[in-house]
């Protein structure tokens, strides 16, 4: 009977081949061939020119990803303090954001950072230009956030916090009242029941945390194009510029997208080493 | 029952896609079998058109006279249309791409011969716009625009007046100067300026074209790639200096009157942007009916009044200072309408865009690429 | 988890501000589709004029019509077939269940870009093999001594291929979430119920269901909600004639947003508001209408 059941998954797992597996398998094969579908290692020997991009896209996510956990963490914990009460409501807030389209967001984001934009505004009406330029001397009318390196970061911040906290705060609030307790019993105080306790148990949340922050900041393409001009290409504008942008060469593309996702997979197959026997990905 | 359920389930599946994919019809013997063949139901077509490049009620009035369901789409840049393309994830029908472009599809055997006895209202094209390089024979191609490329800057914000296309590469506007994001108009800028021709197949002159575009980025007198992105910046002054088609300059005028647009000493690119038939179009003659619809005077006067871009009909062209007059009730400032319809003086110091071979394509790609780097 | 027994100002601070950074963005556009010029910096005043021009724009109201009914069938499809193959999958042996579940967190774990170029190959590829079969062969059935013609259409990338695309990276968060609801059932319930003369529907609807119901609803709340904000794999997979709100977005955020995005987005967000607040009000009412029968 048991293992009749288990035939539930079959269209399931012939799916999977078709629209999971098959499709990477295209990319492989794009990766490794010419316009003209021979085979060549060329795109793979020309990745040494993007470096650079893939240097600033990763150093870019892994600021944003810390960023996120520095805000996320104490976030969690904070809100898992709070009554009965609010946590009804507090996964319903943290989800709220994400039924407003993310681009909208981000534009609504680049209209409050823009030289002429809210902030700078709010400055000026405050007379902190005037002041400046009166102490320092120079002749500054706005700060210059968009097209900065500083508001894509804040981008994907704003846009990929909600994916740190959903799973922290999941695993903070399943935490045993009594393991807390008993430790506090046992002399612990509350700096170590935070370290030897809460922290450890936190682990899983805070891996899959990570990984739902860092994937997507590596390789956005919309939130560098509004946010940091388009200038400094990040790995998703590299990409989607061979794709349906001004340089079209799919089997470049593939070949890049191909070395982001080894490169991925490899981060996080060594994070994850550290959460071994901890449950996998946690999400609600 | 678990069988039935899975059975239940991929049948679902299998039916939806089929059912989309085929129909299934009785044939009856009497009947001719050819005449399924014809396309009955309801006619459609797809169009890829420029961002901000029509009058939209013009879509409505030629679904109301036709019939025709239009899914209107837009492309980004030439470069762009030419991936969606490419890249096999596009069914359109008909699409508006620029001159060099155009070179480009015909080479590669992507557009297909028009029939201009379908499309009458091509008489009305001006001479001046048919025979030219990229389809010398009149084979392909109706005109829907042309303009010239320049530079449009906020009086406001620099000192003095811009004659040259030094502006964009040096240091005096600093951050506030818009790169336009395609390989062709920034490299064909920058060529320009150096005094080369926009069609140099030289590799040392574009990589001369690139360092001084890399330089300046480098310096970080460029606060942005943009496209589209350029009508918000402008208007709202985020940025100084842009380079941009002349109608859109128009349109940006509209809403902020501190700016102005300059062809620059060293010279210009001109354009002409033109409707064309793919290859793989499944609705031909809603096709032509529809670059018939928009080669008409009333069609070509109501989009110069709209999209500021020129119409290379004749007869369009010429009435459109009194079509302003009666719309408006005050007359048409001849300083827009000769920006948006230069005079022949002009266009003599500007520059056509022709196809560039395979190998100084790649090399635009290349630098392109490197510039975002 | 409540460690000590009040929470902290600093800590009601902290989640003031950083609240304050999520919502504030949401406000500002919401509040800027009550403005009555066209801008997103300049107030000029309440008016609704961009609600009554929404409903006039065929593009948005088309593109609006695409991602709900993409986000409603996907999450339907991923639903039922997430719950029955995480019942699968969990009947299966280890060895089987293992590299399986490793491939059902590709999609998942996978950069978006990556899913939607893999996929927007995989469909072009397919469907120039299908348009070709189509142009070159026509299939004659005679079924009970009719004849049937089936004429096969030539394809190209839009619904049927977005919805493909949801449908897939929508299952893995269904299973996600109805996997540990499996774990922590007792395995013996449903042989118990058996023994007892359940049949297996019997058995799956009265004892597995509702064990495992709030895995399945946070599951398809979870895939429900990644369709709508889903952009990349959508951008990739929907070719050149459908387009989700997404979609028309980023085409937008090119040449301006106009504030009648900002009205829909008002309109989708407000919908959402009240239907949240409705469920947690009844849900707090039920709780309460339960303690009293309690006591």
């Amino acid at each position: 009977m048991k293992n009749k059941r288990s035939l539930l998954a079959i269209p399931y797992v012939g799916w999977m081949a078709f629209f999971v597996v098959a499709p990477i398998i295209m990319v492989v094969i794009y990766a490794f061939t010419t316009a003209d579908f021979s085979f060549t290692g060329e795109n793979f020997t020309r990745m040494g020119t993007f470096t650079v991009i893939f240097t600033r896209s990763f150093k870019l996510a892994i600021i944003a990803t810390l960023v996120c956990l520095l805000i996320g963490y104490p976030l969690s914990y904070a809100m898992a303090k709070e009554g009965k009460g609010f946590q009804r409501v507090a996964m319903l807030l943290i989800m709220l954001p994400m039924w407003v389209n993310f681009l909208l967001r981000t534009y609504s984001m680049m209209s409050i950072m823009e030289n002429n934009g809210l902030i700078n505004q709010f400055f000026a009406a405050i007379g902190l230009f005037d002041l400046i330029n009166n102490v320092f001397g120079t002749d500054i009318h706005y700060f210059k956030m968009i097209g900065t390196q500083g508001a894509v970061v804040v981008g994907m911040v704003y846009n990929y916090l909600p994916f740190m906290v959903l799973p922290i705060y999941s695993t903070l609030i399943k935490m045993d009242n009594t393991l807390l307790e008993a430790a506090q019993d046992l002399g612990a105080d509350t700096a170590t029941v935070f370290r030897k306790v809460i922290l450890p148990l936190s682990l899983p949340g805070i891996l899959s945390g990570v990984t739902m922050v860092f994937v997507p900041s590596v390789s956005t393409f919309a939130i560098s194009r509004l946010l940091g001009g388009g200038i400094q290409m990040l790995l998703g504008d590299l990409i989607e510029q061979q794709f349906l942008g001004g340089a079209y060469n799919p089997h470049l593309g593939s070949a890049i997208a191909l070395v982001m996702m080894v490169i991925v997979v490899a981060c996080m197959w060594i994070m994850n080493r550290f959460g071994e026997g901890e449950e996998q990905a946690v999400m609600l | 029952m678990k069988k039935l359920a899975i059975a239940a389930l991929a049948c679902v599946l299998v039916g939806g896609f089929c059912f989309s994919a085929c129909t299934i019809e009785r044939i009856d013997p009497e009947a001719d079998s050819n005449t399924t063949a014809t396309n009955t139901g309801k006619r459609v077509l797809n169009v890829c058109n420029w961002g901000e490049y029509i009058d939209e009620d013009l879509i409505a009035q030629f679904q109301e006279e036709t019939g025709i369901t239009v899914n209107y789409q837009t492309a980004e840049s030439n470069e762009s249309l030419y991936s969606l393309l490419k890249n096999g994830g596009a069914n359109y029908d008909v699409i508006c791409p620029s001159d060099y472009m155009i070179s480009q599809l015909i080479e590669e055997d992507m557009l297909q011969p028009l029939n201009y006895d379908n499309i009458p209202n091509y008489s009305y094209i001006g001479d001046q716009f048919k025979n030219l390089a990229f389809d010398p024979n009149n084979e392909y191609t109706v005109p829907y625009t042309w303009g010239t490329l320049g530079i449009i800057y906020n009086k406001t914000m620099v000192d003095g007046e811009i004659t040259s296309w030094s502006s964009l590469y040096d240091d005096a506007n600093k951050g506030n100067v818009l790169l336009i994001n395609n390989s062709r108009d920034a490299f064909g800028n920058a060529l320009i300026y150096l005094g080369y021709s926009v069609n140099t197949t030289n590799e040392d002159e574009i990589r001369q074209a690139y360092d001084l575009i890399a330089d300046a980025t480098r310096r970080g007198v460029f606060q942005g790639k943009v496209m589209d992105e350029v009508f918000n910046k402008m208007e709202q002054g985020n940025a100084a200096i842009a380079t941009y088609y002349a109608g859109d300059y128009l349109s940006m005028y509209e809403n902020n009157s501190d700016l102005a647009y300059v062809i620059p000493e060293e010279g210009a690119n001109w354009f002409v942007d033109a409707w064309c038939v793919l290859k793989s179009a499944q609705h031909v003659s809603e096709a032509e009916e529809w670059i018939n619809f928009m080669a008409s005077t009333d069609a070509s006067l109501a989009n110069m009044d709209y999209i500021w871009y020129a119409s290379p009909n004749t007869q369009a062209l010429e009435k459109y200072p009194e079509y302003y007059k009666e719309t408006y009730g005050e007359e048409l400032d001849p300083e827009l309408y000769e920006i948006m319809a230069p005079s022949a003086d002009v266009l003599e110091k500007c520059e056509n865009y022709v196809v560039l071979p395979q190998e100084t394509r790649n090399l635009y790609n290349d630098l392109w690429i490197q510039l975002g780097l | 988890m409540s460690l000590n027994k009040k929470n902290s100002l600093g800590n009601r601070i902290l989640i003031g501000v950083v609240f304050f950074f999520l919502y504030a963005p949401i406000l500002l556009l919401i509040f800027y589709s009550f403005n009555a010029a066209d801008s997103s910096v300049v107030w000029k005043g309440f008016s609704l004029r961009w609600y009554a021009k929404l409903f006039q724009n065929q593009l948005i109201i088309k593109s609006v019509y695409n991602t709900l009914l993409v986000s409603v069938l996907a999450t339907l499809i991923a639903t039922v077939v997430g719950t029955l193959s995480a019942i699968g999958l969990y009947s299966m042996r280890r060895k089987f269940r293992e590299p399986l579940l490793t491939i059902n967190n590709i999609p998942m774990m996978n950069a978006d870009i990556v899913t939607g170029v893999a996929m927007c190959l995989f469909f072009v590829a397919a469907l120039s093999g299908w348009n070709y079969l189509a142009s070159h062969y026509r299939l004659i059935i005679d079924l009970f001594g009719t004849q049937y013609r089936v004429t096969f259409h030539q394809l190209s990338l839009g619904f049927g291929t977005l919805l493909i695309a949801h449908i897939t990276f929508n299952i893995p968060y269904v299973i996600l979430s109805v996997a540990p609801k499996l774990r922590q059932m007792d395995k013996n319930l449903v042989d118990a119920a058996q023994d007892l003369g359940c049949t297996w529907p019997q058995a799956f609807f009265k004892v597995i269901l509702p064990e495992i119901m709030p895995g399945i609803v946070s599951g398809a709340l979870i895939a429900f909600t990644m369709s709508v904000d889903d952009f990349v794999i959508s951008y990739f997979t929907a070719g050149s004639s459908t387009s989700t709100l997404a979609m028309q977005i980023y085409s937008m955020t090119k040449k301006g947003v106009t504030p009648e995005i900002n009205a829909v987005s008002t309109i989708l967000f407000g919908v959402v508001l009240v239907l949240l607040i409705i469920v947690n009000v009844r849900e707090i009412r039920a709780e309460k209408a339960a303690a009293k029968r309690v006591y």
